[in-house]
């Protein structure tokens, strides 16, 4: 499997970290919303497709990336800095 | 100032080694940067960072992505965003960018004692070095001056192309003599000269 790094180009898996789901929305640090902080931690969309994930190309530029890959196939369809313009965000479903 | 010591003295056996009765096709030595520093600029002051590159070293950097320049021995090269590595012969980098580079454009580590830097040179670099790393190593792709971020079992390495077959590898000294053998042994096959 390759990514694509915005920086560096295309580079092989190994290059790379998982840094977890990024559909993720992290509440307020004061936030006493249990529910929120519930599926923050636990709640996954788990589909059989195209995936919001968060990478790290931690054997190169070790910037952060906002990843789609399919979980099917892995194809990896969009490559971003995590930085700047997230872009949109896919909303858990049920939650708000 | 204190003497630096190579740390790869123990293995450092300058000479010609592996299969080089018919000729050596890549040369192997430490270059030993006086100073070696990374600059780093905050989200959106990189341009300023560029200009104090410039102001302290001459050297113009390229647009895009790993661009790099060396010239009248210093180098720099970008190994990631916002982010440059600059080489020295001399002494007193860091103190000449600590000047120039305040707290709200970015920030200057000095990594002198922390790097070795490794040169391959010769007509076979790119063919021993494509046994370590998984890039692009053809010119097009990687153009002399520029710099690439990527890592050999986890040993991290910054790659400088300092001419059409000419490579600086920086790697952290702790790291620099397992990677030094590792290249040694990776050149047998050409035939090599430590220097």
């Amino acid at each position: 499997m390759l990514i694509t790094c915005p920086y560096c180009g295309p580079r092989d898996v190994i290059e790379f970290t998982y840094q977890g789901d990024g559909n993720r929305e992290r509440p307020e640090p004061a936030s006493q919303n249990f529910e929120a902080w519930n599926a923050y931690v636990y709640d996954r969309l788990n589909p059989a497709g195209d995936h919001n994930e968060i990478w790290q190309h931690s054997g190169g530029c070790r910037s952060h990336l906002r990843v789609v890959r399919n979980t099917l196939t892995h194809e990896i369809s969009s490559v971003a800095f995590a930085r700047g313009d997230h872009g949109p965000r896919r909303k858990m479903e049920g939650k708000s | 100032m204190v003497e630096r010591l190579s740390p790869l003295e123990p293995d450092f056996h300058p000479g010609s080694h592996g299969n080089f009765e018919h000729g050596v096709d890549v040369i192997l030595t430490e270059t030993r940067p006086g100073s070696i520093v990374q600059l780093a600029a905050w989200p959106g002051e990189e341009k300023k960072l560029i200009a104090a590159i410039r102001a302290v070293t001459g050297l113009a950097l390229p647009d895009g992505a790993g661009g790099g320049i060396s010239s009248g021995g210093k180098s720099v090269f970008g190994f990631a965003p916002g982010k440059f590595t600059v080489a020295d012969d001399a002494e007193g980098l860091a103190e000449a960018f600590a000047k120039a580079v305040g707290p709200a454009i970015g920030t200057v580590t000095d990594l002198s004692h922390g790097r070795t830097v490794i040169r391959i040179a010769g007509p076979k670099a790119e063919w021993v070095l494509a046994k370590f790393f998984a890039i692009d190593f053809a010119l097009p792709a990687f153009p002399v001056g520029s710099g690439r971020s990527t890592a050999h079992h986890d040993v991290f390495a910054q790659i400088h192309r300092s001419g059409t077959d000419q490579f600086d590898i920086h790697v952290f000294r702790s790291f620099a003599r397992s990677f030094w053998k590792a290249l040694c042994h990776a050149s047998e096959e050409v035939g090599y000269e430590v220097q």
